[in-house]
């Protein structure tokens, strides 16, 4: 089991975070263009999904996979966006990616006056306990590092 | 423990089959007094519930029905707008009915195509090499299943979360659509399927 990256949104689909740990495929366009194309695909799994549901949806989306990785997708009421790629045999992280948005951004970014909201986050102490929280997940594992 | 709907999009994205297998639940009919506290507004030609939840209405609602009669679009079933018809005082008491809007075909059309897109931007922004597009969509609600045949074919079934199996339904589905729509001589492919 391993985590290949996480992506971090605001409601106006400015990408606030990027960190990655086992990504093997890079996708071959710049990364601006990428977490563009990233927010885009969330943004019409969003709608497609709360038009397909039969009944009315509560949390809505929240994973799909393909044959080779897993993507996790929690959403606050405030419109942040909190993305996980993982392998497959991951199963619900609903409480991984909260404590990331609840611990972590608001405590060390919300909460910091010198970080300006609405931007990519600057904050050296929030890349790094990110990184060691992510580190030490129990799905995280350092093989082919 | 339910099958929702069964979907069938060819390789360009458009959709070839369908397939509804639920009732609708989540319905509510309720008697209103004139000013109605409730905000409607006109959205994709329907009359949906922009704002108040109440008695089992929710926001994203359609109006279905005024005084037992269906409305059909934005106009009631004798030719009215129903928004107009709502607003005349003199029309009160009125009964309507509210519920989850059914999609049209023209929308299933529609979903058909996004989906392709979207499993194709699936697997361009995967972080592991040799990715297929989505194959497991989970919600809260439903789980949607697709399976891609060699030939670009997609089938998709939209299921209860809890549900097993899907992938063998899957299979057996893509077995039945060779043998029944592919080895018919007198369908054409890519065209939908009658």
């Amino acid at each position: 089991m391993t985590v290949h990256n996480l992506y971090l949104f605001d409601r106006n689909g400015v990408c606030l975070h990027y960190s990655e740990w086992h990504r093997k495929k890079q996708a071959g366009i710049p990364k601006e263009e990428e977490y563009k194309l990233m927010y885009g695909m969330l943004f019409s799994i969003r709608s497609f999904v709360s038009k397909m549901s039969p009944l009315d949806m509560k949390d809505g989306f929240l994973a799909f996979q393909t044959s080779r990785y897993k993507l996790h997708y929690y959403e606050t009421p405030t419109g942040i966006k909190v993305v996980m790629n993982t392998d497959l045999g991951v199963g619900s992280i609903r409480d991984v990616l909260h404590h990331i948005y609840s611990a972590l951004y608001v405590e060390l970014v919300v909460k910091n006056p010198l970080c300006p909201l609405g931007q990519t986050v600057q904050s050296e102490l929030f890349r790094s306990r990110l990184d060691s929280y992510v580190r030490s997940l129990p799905f995280f594992s350092a093989r082919a590092g | 423990m339910a099958i929702f709907s069964v979907y069938v999009v060819n390789k360009a994205g458009g959709l070839i089959y369908q397939l509804d297998s639920y009732a609708p639940r989540a319905e509510a009919e309720k008697t209103f007094s004139y000013p109605l506290d409730l905000l409607l507004k006109l959205h994709d030609e329907r009359v949906l519930v922009a704002f108040g939840q109440r008695d089992g209405i929710r926001v994203g609602h359609a109006v279905l029905a005024i005084n037992g009669i269906d409305v059909n679009g934005k106009f009631t079933g004798d030719g009215k707008e129903v928004l107009e018809y709502l607003g005349n005082p003199a029309n009160y008491p009125v009964s309507i009915r509210f519920g989850r809007p059914r999609l049209t075909s023209n929308e299933k059309l529609m979903l058909a195509s996004m989906f392709h897109s979207l499993f194709a931007i699936g697997s361009q922004l995967s972080p592991e090499q040799g990715s297929s597009g989505i194959e497991m969509l989970e919600t809260d609600t439903f789980k949607l299943h697709c399976f891609q045949t060699l030939t670009g074919i997609k089938f998709v079934v939209l299921a209860d979360p809890r549900q097993a199996g899907i992938d063998s339904l899957l299979r057996k589905i893509y077995e039945i659509y060779s043998d029944f729509a592919l080895k018919n001589p007198f369908y054409s492919l890519e065209m939908p399927i009658r």
